[in-house]
């Protein structure tokens, strides 16, 4: 029940990118997914803040999976800004990634739950997206997020 | 663009990040508070108020100068956060570990040691 419950008539205004897997594009992705969110002007400005911080972990995650394991690939996000939400993909290559694989993390609270930053990166992404979904595909990984503009 | 100013308020160093703390800005800001830590026996206040984003990377930056600072016997504290910034602030239970105040006055005001800095629990 994730895609194509497109119904007739709404528009959906779709951008691909793909960026080098390197820390210096993590700004122009963050940009273009909450540009791409501000063609709707009733987009409130809290959920594109909800938005912009789940982009940053989830590129991030790519970028840093990609760097350990020295892969030359772009990283890819794909926006599709549609009548209630935006929905945002990243799909990476850096070697597949799930997240209920993690060893127990210390408490949210606990100073000690930063070194564990990519634990806590998925959690925020969890706490400020409406959906979030972790998919190991071959030889990487796809986060797929959901942000709503409306209440339904 | 990422820019760290750094200035001296009443024996605090006052590091004031202006950009997003991120993955690309974390280099750069760990090197500011831990030269701030050695400069002023620990005593750090990071002013937030340029700052629109902070993701995981940043605040394990924010939490790494905050280790440091107590160890070195002073305390690292975050002044004037954006509402977002906040939000997230307590989202991750960290309001509870950093001293957090309205204004860079309030920070440097506030007693190394004393209630309410979240470090003795």
């Amino acid at each position: 029940m994730t895609d194509a419950t497109q119904e007739a008539g709404h528009r959906t205004h779709t951008v691909d990118l793909a960026i080098p897997a390197s820390h210096e594009y993590l700004d122009l992705a963050r940009m273009v997914v909450t540009t791409t969110a501000a063609l709707d002007p009733m987009f409130p400005d809290a959920r594109v803040s909800d938005l912009r911080l789940a982009v940053s972990e989830a590129c991030t995650n790519a970028i840093e999976a990609h760097r350990r394991l020295q892969r030359r690939e772009p990283v890819h996000i794909r926006c599709a800004l549609s009548d209630d939400r935006i929905e945002v993909t990243i799909t990476d290559h850096g070697g597949g990634f799930s997240p209920d694989e993690r060893t127990e993390l210390p408490d949210a609270a606990d100073p000690a739950r930063l070194e564990h930053e990519r634990g806590l990166g998925v959690e925020l992404i969890r706490a400020v997206a409406d959906e979030a979904e972790f998919r190991r595909v071959d030889g990487g990984t796809v986060v797929r997020l959901v942000v709503h503009s409306r209440d339904r | 663009m990422f820019e760290v100013e750094v200035t001296e308020q009443h024996g605090w160093t006052v590091v004031v990040p202006v950009g997003d703390l991120d993955l690309s800005s974390a280099p750069a800001l760990r090197r500011h508070l831990i030269a701030a830590v050695a400069g002023t026996d620990g005593r750090v206040v990071v002013d937030l108020a340029g700052v629109h984003l902070v993701d995981s990377q940043g605040l394990g930056t924010l939490v790494g100068g905050l280790k440091r600072a107590r160890t070195h016997g002073g305390d690292l504290r975050l002044a004037s956060p954006p509402a977002g910034v906040m939000a997230l602030l307590q989202l991750t239970g960290l309001d509870r570990a950093f001293v957090v105040t309205a204004d860079v006055a309030a920070a440097v005001a506030h007693p190394v040691g004393s209630p309410g800095d979240g470090g003795d629990d």
